[in-house]
């Protein structure tokens, strides 16, 4: 192979965000006592710098390749990058008092963060084996020391400890299965092992050997069942900017790695990883929302929630391929990445009400904590529960067109009673969607404190509420737009 | 025999019989440096088969940091060496069997088709560096995940530093910048006072 030199300006946004953590480490090294809102602001700036490049780098949809053929330039990897900065942004504000509050405000938390959001653009744009994992190492890494950023707090340890423990033997699976792909094929590109993988060439055992694998790492990273034991601990135990963080981005990254890798290099066996998608996704919408019913912490209960709702992901690509056909797959994987887009935006709000409520001292865990919200705030009363309606798949938010979308979806695929269990599992699960709303609203509050936040805070969350409505009146924009990234994608 | 083959057997012999000690030694730090001799007659069979960069690297990696780390946490950490081999026999059984399976199961792999080679790999000729043609791959075609594998250290320094970097308030400590900096009036001030006379 001869060596080209790369075309860095596809890779823009990646180098500015690489450069600017660089900046926040040593300007809030050296520059602490002068500024202590320094840190906040420069990652601020990076992430929406980072936008900027990419919003403008989108206007040719052709697929792009640099570094070889390491890195991808499509519309997919775009489009997830965007709502991974909207994440991280998201994050950083609603977070912010929550952070300054518990004194954890410091510079090396939003390098963490940058350098996190900076392995999921990387993980995200991956053409090559190696690539995805070292992304995905990068953007976890990160994650964990997150978590465990409050490092006086035993719950924050403890957290971190699982996450840490469990991402370590799902990054094992994933890469023994990368192993078995690489002895089989010889290349580490996933060009090359889709057309050894399609064309039949090597071993086809070792292939769905490695694929399983895979699949299970891929599983781990979603946080399906069974590969689910995990998510509530760490939604519980982390800092809540953090599990906002965790149960939005993470997930977008995990969509791409599954993308990436089932649909850019497993194609050729589509017949043969779909089924194993189909358990994982029946088991996780049964056991994701039988289990969030019982929960009494609303962290849990929105992680069970989470389980159900990545289950309704996996509906979304394994409805791709039927009886060797490819009529399909067009519909399917958008539903999916519009599934995925849309639980992002949902969970941003969620968490954001979460942080809402919580002040100094007071974490605002429980589903009791929103007794009576409508008396102490009724404007925010009505956003949280647009967020549980939306969640609950209720006509017509957002919610329900990606769940409408996915099931569409399985039924053209001739997956009937698949979407009918879906249905009815949705069903059982907006009782505890409901129920948030009815305590906000028939209950007495138990404590009267007026709520604290930044006036920046309550305008983005009442937006990112409002959006879930407003796009669920238009849901045709940002169909299309997960449409024409998958159809010019692949 | 081959010189080689002599060679091989050589540093083999040494490597199963310090695997052995690792095992069947009392003191825990005895066996932490059985295990370095294991990793060096590792590193010299690599010599062997040409790969001399990788031999190297063990040395380097293993032998000269991750088996000090760890030597480091064998001496800190004061374990009690007879609470460890506590039901020894009890458990051999169960061991055995385990090892048995191991046995059968990597038996069955390499006496299979898969690892079956038609012929050994041809020699590289005398003026071939593994060394140099790793570099030049490392730094041409895989620039990209090499400097993605440095970010992902920095994200390990900056997390490390981040969780276990305390400044202790109860301490009193004098500052060197600090003290450089002092000036003799800082230290010493001259009064006029008037006279006194008794």
């Amino acid at each position: 192979m001869e060596f080209e030199r790369p075309d860095f300006s596809l890779a823009a946004a990646e180098i500015f965000v690489a450069v600017m953590a660089l900046v926040v480490m040593v300007t809030g090294t050296f520059l602490r006592r002068i500024s202590r809102e320094l840190g906040y602001a420069l990652a601020q700036l990076t992430v929406i710098g980072a936008a900027f490049i990419t919003v403008f780098s989108v206007d040719d949809p052709t697929v792009r390749y640099t570094f070889g053929t390491m890195y991808v330039s499509d519309w997919l990897g775009q489009v997830l990058k965007l709502f991974i900065y909207l994440s991280v942004f998201a994050s950083l504000l609603y977070g912010r008092l929550y952070l300054i509050e518990r004194r954890l405000e410091k510079a090396e938390y939003y390098v963490l963060m940058l350098l996190s959001m900076l392995g999921a653009m990387i993980l995200v744009s991956a053409n090559n084996l190696l690539v995805l994992y070292l992304g995905l190492e990068m953007m976890t890494l990160a994650l964990y020391a997150l978590v465990a950023f409050d490092r006086d707090n035993g719950l924050r340890s403890e957290a971190a400890i699982k996450y840490f423990v469990l991402g370590a033997i799902s990054s094992g699976l994933l890469l023994y299965g990368m192993s078995m792909i690489y002895g089989a094929t010889g290349s580490l590109d996933l060009g090359v092992v889709g057309q050894a993988v399609s064309l039949g060439a090597g071993d086809e055992l070792v292939f769905k050997f490695g694929l399983a694998f895979l699949v299970a790492g891929i599983a781990f990273k979603f946080g399906v069942v069974p590969f689910h034991m995990w998510v509530a601990d760490v939604y519980h135990g982390a800092p809540t900017p953090v599990t906002l963080l965790i149960s939005s981005a993470p997930k977008l990254a995990a969509f791409a790695l599954a993308v990436r890798l089932l649909v850019g290099g497993f194609f050729g066996l589509a017949e043969t990883w779909q089924p194993m998608l189909m358990l994982l996704a029946v088991a996780s919408i049964v056991l994701g929302n039988l289990a969030a019913i019982a929960q009494s912490n609303i962290k849990r209960m929105l992680a069970y929630s989470g389980i159900s709702h990545m289950g309704f992901v996996l509906l979304g690509l394994l409805a791709g391929v039927t009886d060797g056909g490819h009529q399909q797959v067009f519909n399917a994987y958008s539903s999916a990445l519009f599934y995925a887009v849309s639980y992002a935006l949902m969970s941003l709000a969620s968490f954001g009400m979460v942080l809402l409520l919580a002040r100094t001292g007071f974490e605002a865990e429980h589903i009791d904590d929103f007794k009576g919200l409508n008396r102490r705030s009724p404007w925010f009363a009505a956003m949280m529960m647009l967020v549980m309606f939306s969640m609950a798949g209720i006509p017509f938010f957002l919610g329900f067109f990606a769940k409408f979308a996915v099931l569409e979806a399985v039924v053209s695929a001739g997956h009937t009673w698949l979407a009918v269990l879906a249905v009815i599992m949705s069903v059982i699960g907006a009782y505890y969607y409901l129920r948030v709303v009815k305590v906000m609203y028939f209950d007495e509050p138990m404590d009267r404190t007026a709520l604290i936040a930044s006036s920046e805070t309550r305008v983005l969350l009442s937006a990112n509420a409002l959006t879930l409505a407003v796009a669920g009146l238009m849901p045709q924009g940002l169909m299309a737009v997960c449409g024409y990234a998958v159809l010019t994608s692949f | 025999m081959e010189f080689q083959t002599v060679v091989f057997y050589l540093f083999g012999a040494i490597a199963v019989a310090a695997a052995l000690g690792v095992i069947l030694v009392r003191n825990p730090v005895h066996a932490a440096l059985c295990l370095v001799l294991v990793f060096f007659s590792s590193a010299a069979i690599w010599l062997l088969l040409e790969a001399e960069f990788l031999a190297i690297t063990l040395v380097l990696v293993y032998v000269g940091a991750v088996m000090v780390l760890f030597l480091f946490v064998v001496m800190m950490l004061d374990i009690n060496v007879d609470r460890l081999r506590e039901g020894f026999w009890s458990n051999l059984p169960l061991g055995l069997l385990v090892a048995a399976v191991l046995v059968v199961e990597m038996l069955l792999v390499l006496t299979g088709d898969v690892f079956r080679q038609a012929s050994s790999p041809p020699a590289l000729p005398t003026d071939a560096s593994n060394t140099e043609s790793i570099g030049r791959v490392l730094y041409t075609l895989y620039s990209y995940p090499f400097e993605l594998a440095a970010m992902i250290l920095l994200v390990a320094m900056v997390a490390a530093v981040s969780l276990t970097l305390r400044k202790r308030k109860d301490v009193r400590y004098l500052d060197p910048a600090e003290q450089v900096k002092v000036k003799a009036a800082d230290r010493l001030r001259v009064i006029s006072m008037p006279a006194e006379k008794e």
